[in-house]
């Protein structure tokens, strides 16, 4: 099993939960977050004074799966959320070792 | 019949005092939705609190003694007041009744207080503000506001101010100025080497908000200085004051609209906001003589100082969260200044008379009133205070407590 960490655009967001429920995919977690990369932040001016704003907002999704899906979603999040712009974000990928459903106890596959 | 006609005046000029006063007291609201707004969230519930509690004060300081003080039987032409108490008794053949006379001018003292509230937010002790606030409703404004509106000796000199840009505008920025002076500027808004750093307001749709609730009670802060309605010249003259009101704070929002475009390419709003409002203080000196024309050209040149005043403001390191003393002391000395080009009674010299004794005074009993609350309890709140915000420490609860955990 595998966990996908994915940082996209705010915008882009809507387009890749449907592609990725086209895909099958039957749940996921959404968090608004901020930082930067290469497109660092921007300037922002309040009252006459211009300031720097170094984080700017992303959505980062999580989704476990089982491994051998890994590659689809990856390209399905990369060509949904690409705008082909400095800032499209990136997708992490980890290892997961162990899926418990709460409420009925089950395990890893059966919890996806 | 000629009776009945004059209790008839009576009760129209009393009705107008008193829906100008209730439009005056919701100024009160346009300053807390204004300053709340252009503070952080950690330290809106104590701004908040301040504004309540400087109205609830003025009110009680201005009944008590302060009323008394401007205006009840002071010697004509004089410097210092008679002490009392209360608001003294109905005189003979008056326009109005006594009491909405006082409601009228209650509502004024708030006001004056309510500029110095925005100008030391987010780092002023709570109730250091609060003793201030007593000392000032009660004995400082008053004092001041008798030389002119209480027939004291501004008033004989012939100094000229309508509805106060200066006796009440001027005069909370003066008081400002000197409690900013003494408290120094909020933590992490200038950098070790002097560079400044901006603090963006939480709130800004409160903060227009605000603005639009001051520029609606103006109406009546102009409006009803003109202190009568009852026959045609006096409702004539309230008319243009509206016209004259409303042009000025137009024509400062264009005008400080205008000057952010060109000097940094955008629309910065809270610099609008000041902008009208700076267009209003510069009216008030005497919103009655120059033609709705001449109004808007004031409150654009109104609107367009207050831009630069704030900047130079922040560089001079003088740390006013909200512009108030730009808005409420630059404007209202360049309203004050602006009068004899429309009003052939006022001179350039006596203006500055007057502008010189009402802030040099309100100053000076300012700095020492703010010295002897620092020596004695502080006027700011400690460095982890400051960080954690002032809700927390001084209030107990934050304005906006999306992340408290919920119990059923």
């Amino acid at each position: 099993m595998k966990m996908i960490t994915a940082i996209i655009k705010p915008f882009k967001l809507d387009d890749v939960r449907e592609a990725l429920s086209d895909l099958g995919v039957e749940g996921m977690t959404v968090v608004d977050v901020k930082g930067f990369g290469r497109q660092r932040g921007h300037t922002e001016l309040y009252r006459g004074a211009e300031y720097q704003v170094d984080f700017i907002p992303k959505i980062k999704l999580e989704i476990a799966t089982r491994s051998e899906n890994v590659d689809r979603l990856i390209e399905v999040i990369t060509s949904v959320g690409s705008t082909g712009k400095i800032g499209d974000g990136k997708i992490f990928v980890y290892d997961l070792e162990q899926i418990v459903r709460i409420r009925t106890g089950e395990l890893d596959d059966e919890a996806i | 019949m000629e009776n009945t006609v004059l209790e008839l005046k009576f009760a129209l000029d009393t009705f107008y005092f008193l829906v100008s006063g209730i439009l005056v007291m919701w100024m009160a609201a346009g300053f807390a939705m204004l300053e709340a707004g252009l503070v952080r969230s950690k330290n809106t519930t104590e701004i908040l609190t301040k504004n309540v509690a400087l109205y609830a004060i003025a009110c009680t300081m201005f009944l008590l003694v302060g009323y008394n003080i401007m205006y009840v039987d002071n010697a004509e032409g004089g410097f210092i007041p008679s002490l009392g108490a209360l608001i003294g008794t109905q005189a003979e053949g008056a326009d109005h009744s006594l009491e909405s006379d006082f409601f009228f001018q209650v509502v004024f003292v708030a006001t004056a207080m309510s500029i110095v509230s925005g100008a030391v937010a987010e780092r002023m002790k709570l109730w250091s503000f609060l003793i201030f606030t007593v000392v000032l409703t009660g004995f400082i404004y008053p004092l001041e506001g008798y030389w002119t509106w209480g027939g004291g000796f501004l008033s004989e000199l012939g100094f000229v101010d309508f509805a106060g840009s200066g006796i009440v505008h001027m005069a909370g920025a003066a008081a400002a100025l000197a409690g900013v002076i003494l408290l120094g500027a909020r933590k992490g808004k200038y950098g070790k080497k002097g560079e400044i750093y901006p603090i963006p307001g939480s709130n800004l749709p409160l903060a227009t908000l605000g603005t639009f609730i001051l520029w609606m009670g103006w109406f009546g802060f102009n409006g009803g200085s003109q202190l009568l309605l009852s026959d045609m010249e006096n409702a004539s003259a309230i008319g243009k004051i509206m016209v004259n009101t409303n042009a000025a704070a137009g024509a400062g929002a264009i005008a400080a609209l205008l000057v952010c475009k060109l000097q940094w390419g955008k629309a910065d709003l809270t610099m609008v906001l000041n902008g009208a409002l700076a267009g209003l203080v510069v009216i008030t000196a005497d919103p009655a003589s120059p033609s709705p024309v001449l109004s808007l050209l004031l409150g654009a040149l109104g609107g367009s100082l207050v831009v630069f005043s704030i900047v130079m403001l922040d560089k001079l390191k003088i740390d006013d969260p909200v512009g108030a003393i730009s808005v409420h002391g630059v404007c209202g000395i360049l309203g004050l200044l602006l009068v004899p080009i429309s009003n052939a009674d006022a001179t350039i010299v006596k203006q500055l008379i007057g502008i010189a004794c009402i802030f040099s005074f309100v100053f000076i009993a300012s700095f020492v009133t703010w010295m002897i609350i620092k020596k004695t309890m502080g006027i700011r709140v400690g460095e982890e205070e400051e960080l954690n915000g002032m809700d927390q420490h001084d209030c107990g609860v934050d304005a906006y407590p999306e992340f408290v955990s919920m119990r059923n």
